[in-house]
């Protein structure tokens, strides 16, 4: 019967592809905006990514997120560093500042102070120079989208794109000369402003003066160290909070969660692809197994049981349901891979795949009940109606 | 002697449809006996209950009260299991709309009662063939219904009703969407292909120019059989 279900589904090939249609749209919607969804989220804790090699961030107790700074005092970095099972704590400055740019203008920047000696936190991946450019005098290290756009200088004839900085060229941090040694390639950050890369000393400089400088200490622990009794003796002797790298991404994430629209915003979005999709895809099929009661009647009268009507609906549903699905979600990483390069935000990881892939089965499962029910109900004596 | 086996048995059989605000009474005690090998008509104004007395004696619609026996089998006693499996058994359908699956082609849907009878399909659609051939339209296996003209749709109809030799045939209308000469080759294939002793075929009909095809025409008026003659010139 299967193979009837099939020729039955596959008759009309307008409605087949309406059918069709409705699906991948729900699908595309379920996965294309929650992947947008989760690159935005992601980007909000990109920078804690970056840094990448500590294993426990420490900071003040009352910070929410990783661009609420309560700046410490540098003693905190000692204490740390006393405690049992650390392999090593190094400082880290993280703060806005003020770039003067060369025809006069503001632009603000995300500066990074690094441990100067080991310059521990500083960019993976470097485009042009080597991160040890930044021991040289008034050396910063710029990200490439910055320098490109916002800090890239402007040109004089009206509409034409900004001449990127380049190695060797300066800006003015807060009233001081900072010359460009590198460019490097960071992943972009929710706020999305230039990242200046710079020793913590120097950013202590860049920055107007204050009591407390020190934004995290970033700690590496020994091996073989537990990290919650880690994180617990770090929080019992200093009274500040520690978090592993996993943990402030999720502090991070979560405070954007709660505090912003976004989720709200996105999930209308959602739901909506959700209703849409399941009205297209409902109406279309629904309307299919109308059309087709008489021949289902036809099958009953026949001696077609109500179980074998109801896998062969099942199967038509799953079969629309795993195209539409497979399509949208196509479609989707499509959109992805050709945006890679732009601002927009996208990640569809799996647990993506599986909550579209959870309401295309749902949508058909509901579309299938309907029409099960019809079918169900039907007296098979309709095939003597002409 | 000759002993004529009664293969359908009706007895006082009733049917009210409940509409909600009104109950219709389509048919009010039915008394019929058909037999083995017998070609029975079911003539009469629309509304005179034909339709409902073929759906009764096919099974696929219950009586209000009375009683219908097929081969001996009482089918209101049946579980809907076994009444399913008795209909797709013993019971062949054709159509006056012929009622064939569109996106089927021929052979596919001759094997149809086949395949839900349990048989595999592969074997299912030789048999069609065969069957299409006897029917005379071995030529015309792969055609989709859409391709075919009215009369060879019944002929399809017809294999797809004697495909898994059932021992009831029951026919709505066969003839009435045809022009005299198909609907004629058609009741002449039916008597030739579809009919032995083995078998029984109930046919409703409006059309007067096939009444000599039966062994006997039962005419229905306002819910009853009122006269039961054994050819169409003794009809009042």
């Amino acid at each position: 019967m299967n193979h009837i279900a099939l020729k039955m589904l596959m008759g009309d090939k307008g409605k087949y592809l309406g059918i069709i249609m409705g699906l991948t749209f729900a699908s595309l919607i379920m996965t294309q905006q929650p992947a947008i969804f989760v690159g935005l989220m992601a980007r909000s804790y990109s920078f804690i990514s970056d840094v990448g090699l500590p294993d426990i961030w420490v900071m003040d107790p009352k910070v929410q997120f990783i661009d609420d700074i309560k700046p410490l005092q540098e003693t905190e970095l000692y204490r740390v560093r006393g405690i049992s099972g650390i392999e090593w704590a190094m400082p880290l400055y993280k703060g806005l500042l003020k770039a003067r740019l060369t025809d006069g203008t503001f632009q603000t920047c995300n500066v990074i102070g690094l441990d100067d000696a080991t310059l521990i936190g500083g960019p993976a991946v470097m485009l042009e120079g080597k991160l040890s450019d930044l021991r040289r005098s008034d050396g910063v290290i710029v990200d490439i989208d910055g320098a490109k756009d916002k800090l890239g200088k402007p040109v004089t004839i009206p509409g034409g794109k900004n001449t990127p900085l380049k190695i060797g060229d300066s800006l003015e941090l807060n009233d001081r000369r900072a010359i460009v040694v590198g460019i490097a390639k960071v992943t972009r950050t929710f706020q999305s402003q230039p990242v200046v890369y710079t020793t913590f000393s120097r950013a202590k400089a860049y920055a107007p003066q204050e009591r407390r400088m020190l934004s995290f200490v970033l700690v590496k622990a020994k091996p073989g160290q537990n990290l919650d009794e880690l994180i617990q003796r770090i929080e019992t002797n200093t009274g500040l909070a520690a978090y592993t790298q996993e943990g402030f991404k999720k502090l991070t994430y979560t405070y954007f969660l709660k505090n912003t629209g976004i989720p709200i915003n996105f999930g209308i979005t959602i739901a909506l692809g959700f209703i849409v999709g399941t009205a297209i895809a409902g109406q279309t099929f629904y309307n299919f197994t109308l059309e087709n009661l008489r021949q289902f009647g036809v099958l009953k009268a026949m001696g077609a049981s109500n179980d074998t009507l109801l896998r062969m609906i099942l199967l038509q549903a799953v079969l629309v349901g795993g195209i539409g699905y497979g399509l949208g979600v196509g479609i989707a990483a499509l959109f992805g891979f050709l945006m890679r390069n732009t601002i927009l935000a996208f990640k569809m990881p799996w647990q993506l795949l599986v909550f579209s892939g959870m309401g295309v089965a749902l949508i058909c499962v509901i579309v299938a009940i309907v029409s099960i029910l019809k079918v169900i109900r039907l007296e098979p004596a309709i095939v003597f109606k002409s | 002697m000759n002993v004529k086996l009664v293969a359908i048995h009706c007895q006082n059989i009733t049917k009210i449809y409940d509409t909600g605000d009104q109950k219709v009474a389509a048919l009010n005690g039915v008394n019929v006996d058909i037999f083995m090998g017998e070609l029975m008509m079911l003539v009469g104004p629309s509304g005179c209950g034909k339709t409902t007395l073929i759906s009764i004696i096919a099974g696929i619609l219950d009586q209000t009260s009375g009683d219908c026996s097929l081969f001996g089998e009482n089918l209101l006693a049946l579980h809907s299991k076994d009444k399913l499996q008795f209909r797709a058994e013993n019971i062949g359908f054709v159509f006056q709309a012929y009622n064939l699956l569109p996106s089927l082609n021929a052979a596919e849907n001759v094997s149809v009662p086949l395949i839900i009878n349990g048989i595999k399909r592969s074997i299912a659609e030789r048999k069609a063939a065969d069957m299409l051939e006897k029917v005379g339209l071995g030529a015309r296996t792969k055609s989709l219904p859409a391709e075919l003209s009215g009369g060879q749709q019944q002929r399809v109809a017809i294999a797809r009703a004697l495909i898994h030799s059932p021992r009831l045939i029951v026919c709505d209308e066969p003839t009435s969407a045809l022009d005299h000469e198909s609907g004629h080759n058609i009741m002449q294939l039916m008597k030739a292909v579809a009919l032995d002793q083995q078998r029984v075929l109930v046919i409703v009909t409006h059309d007067a120019r096939i009444f000599s095809f039966a062994d006997r025409i039962a005419e229905m008026d306002d819910g009853h059989i009122v006269n039961v003659v054994n050819s169409a010139a003794e009809l009042k």
